[in-house]
């Protein structure tokens, strides 16, 4: 599988990351260079295998249903780059 | 009084429980050394303030003959470690002003144990690299030089500031973090000891995600001992870490000094393949020898998976980074660049606050997970998991441990390496520890022709550090110690 610039594209903008146009045919360079090293594991069997799931096989932990953290709003938005009553300040969404 | 910062954290514990000289005395000599050394970059904030008042609080509990394990202990905190009220920015830009208002586990756990914070160490960007030359706060030089050269060279990465700082003693010890080979890479490249438990030991809450089924918290130290006092303290079971494992801790100092008589150690015949170099294979026999002198057995075992486990990783790493960091938007933390609409500033501000190689992470973790891709790739790289992992359950059958060398080369220089995929091989041998979950340590070994420190690593079965310990402090013993001649 190759990609082209039209997939940088794509991909940048799903990662929510602007790619100024001069940058997008190095980048499919590099991306190009990274996905056919990764080939190799075509070379590979894995039709009978199970996806490792976890390192060792225990059984998810679970908590009892209680709250343990909370009403501290001010500590959440402490480090916002804008924040007003506790609330996140972002552009405006909804006309 | 500068001679304070040469104790190993073993010794300065006795000195401290003896009264031969304060917690505040030895946090001095840090702080002095710290403010000499700032030309290794190793450290990107100091927090003289907050060591000294720490250190008070250590006198006062050692007075009362109550001090912990690492009373007084003076320490480097890598910048991936939230630290409440302290700059947490995993070196990125895009975390910039970040200071939590809550504290990692492990770092939780050292200063219940009376540690001392010196400040926040330099690393690769959200622990992506291997040299770091990706930390937004610019490269840490590594105290170690060539032969008859004033060249710098990298310490190694991501934990390149822990490395660093470690051997250049301007801490006793310090936290790293180790997703491919993050800890024992750069232990390698700087003549230090660390060590990657198993994945599961120490908890990952509070410590910035990369890649979460890869992620571990480790040591870096100056000698095996002081890893294993380390250890005891860092590991834990954390309820707020779903994958902390529910087993107790072992007091690991225990395990140094134990005879490694009748002990199985596999050498991996698939390590030696792809132009190996002279100078790393003699080490690799060379250690093979040592534990053999010292009454080991040692097997040739085959791990067949092993090449696959670096292209396997590049796709597992970087589909969970991109996952991880989605939440870095220019909203609830951080770095925010204006926009026309809100998408527009999400994409502004993660183009100006992720790194180039960050951004190469995120980009290709986007791709292979995008629709019609994840079968291909992430599935088909969580089966190569599976089977390395299999590779080492089969390999128990036939030794307790297993040893390779550390690293395909020594330290090199800033620049030198500046292919991508060129960089990513500097894990071949570390990258297999993490896909499989085991743990795994690298020890100082013997020295390259350029005069520079070459490791060997130990791999074990999950949750067997101790035998690492043992088995490390055995090839230690007869390496000896590798100290950085001092010329900053």
């Amino acid at each position: 599988m190759s990609v082209d610039q039209a997939t940088v594209r794509r991909v940048a903008k799903l990662a929510r990351i602007k790619v100024k146009e001069e940058n997008v045919g190095r980048l499919a360079g590099e991306l190009n260079s990274i996905l056919h090293w990764i080939e190799q594991l075509n070379e590979v069997d894995v039709e009978v295998i199970e996806p490792m799931t976890a390192v060792v096989n225990v059984k998810m932990k679970k908590r009892a249903d209680i709250v343990t953290d909370g009403n501290n709003p001010h500590d959440v938005v402490e480090n916002a780059p804008a924040a007003e009553d506790d609330y996140f300040l972002v552009p405006k969404v909804i006309e | 009084m500068n001679d304070l910062t040469s104790l190993s954290i073993a010794t300065a514990r006795e000195g401290l429980r003896k009264k031969e000289f304060s917690a505040l005395e030895l946090t001095e000599a840090y702080i002095a050394a710290v403010e000499k050394a700032r030309i290794l970059n190793a450290y990107i904030v100091e927090t003289p303030d907050k060591a000294r008042a720490m250190a008070k609080t250590s006198d006062a509990r050692l007075a009362k003959g109550e001090g912990g394990a690492l009373e007084g202990i003076p320490l480097g905190i890598k910048d991936l470690y939230a630290t409440k009220g302290v700059h947490t920015q995993a070196c990125s830009h895009i975390l910039d002003g970040f200071k939590p208002t809550y504290e990692s586990t492990v770092t939780a756990n050292l200063w219940r144990d009376g540690a001392v914070m010196l400040g926040k160490l330099n690393m690769d960007e959200f622990a992506m690299g291997s040299s770091n030359e990706t930390s937004y706060y610019g490269n840490v030089i590594n105290p170690w030089r060539r032969k008859n050269s004033n060249a710098a060279l990298v310490p190694g990465g991501s934990s390149g500031g822990s490395a660093s700082a470690v051997a250049a003693h301007i801490c006793a010890a310090a936290t790293a973090t180790d997703t491919g080979g993050s800890i024992r890479q750069p232990a390698a490249f700087t003549g230090t000891v660390g060590i990657k438990p198993t994945y599961g030991r120490c908890s990952r809450w509070g410590i910035v995600a990369f890649a979460s089924s890869l992620d571990q918290a480790g040591p870096i130290a100056r000698d095996v001992r002081d890893a294993a006092i380390m250890l005891k303290s860092m590991a834990s079971v954390d309820p707020k870490d779903t994958t902390s494992v529910d087993l107790p801790v072992p007091d690991y100092e225990k395990a140094i000094g134990k005879s490694v008589k009748g002990l199985r150690v596999g050498i991996p015949k698939e390590y030696r393949a792809d132009g190996m170099s002279a100078e790393i294979e003699a080490l690799w026999d060379k250690g093979a020898q040592w534990l053999k002198e010292q009454g080991a057995e040692i097997v040739e075992i085959s791990l067949p998976h092993t090449k696959y486990a670096l292209p396997a990783y590049y796709i597992v790493a970087p589909a969970e980074a991109s996952s991880n960091l989605a939440r870095y938007d220019g909203v609830r933390y951080g770095l925010r660049v204006p926009g026309d609409d809100i998408v527009d500033m999400y994409e502004n501000t993660r183009a100006a606050g992720f790194g180039p190689e960050v951004q190469r992470r995120i980009l290709i973790g986007t791709y292979v997970l995008s629709a019609g891709y994840y079968d291909a790739y992430y599935v088909r790289a969580q089966k190569i998991r599976t089977l390395i992992k299999r590779d080492f359950e089969q390999a128990w059958s036939k030794v307790d441990v297993v040893l390779t060398p550390a690293t395909p080369s020594p330290a090199f220089a800033p620049g030198e390496i500046s292919d991508p995929v060129q960089m990513y091989l500097n894990d071949i041998f570390t990258v297999t520890v993490n896909m499989a979950g085991l743990p795994g340590i690298a020890v100082p070994a013997g020295s390259s022709k350029e005069g520079l420190p070459l490791g060997l690593q130990l791999i074990g079965k999950a949750f067997d550090e101790e035998t690492l310990f043992r088995t490390a402090a055995a090839i230690e013993q007869v390496a000896g110690g590798y100290h950085a001649p001092k010329w900053w």
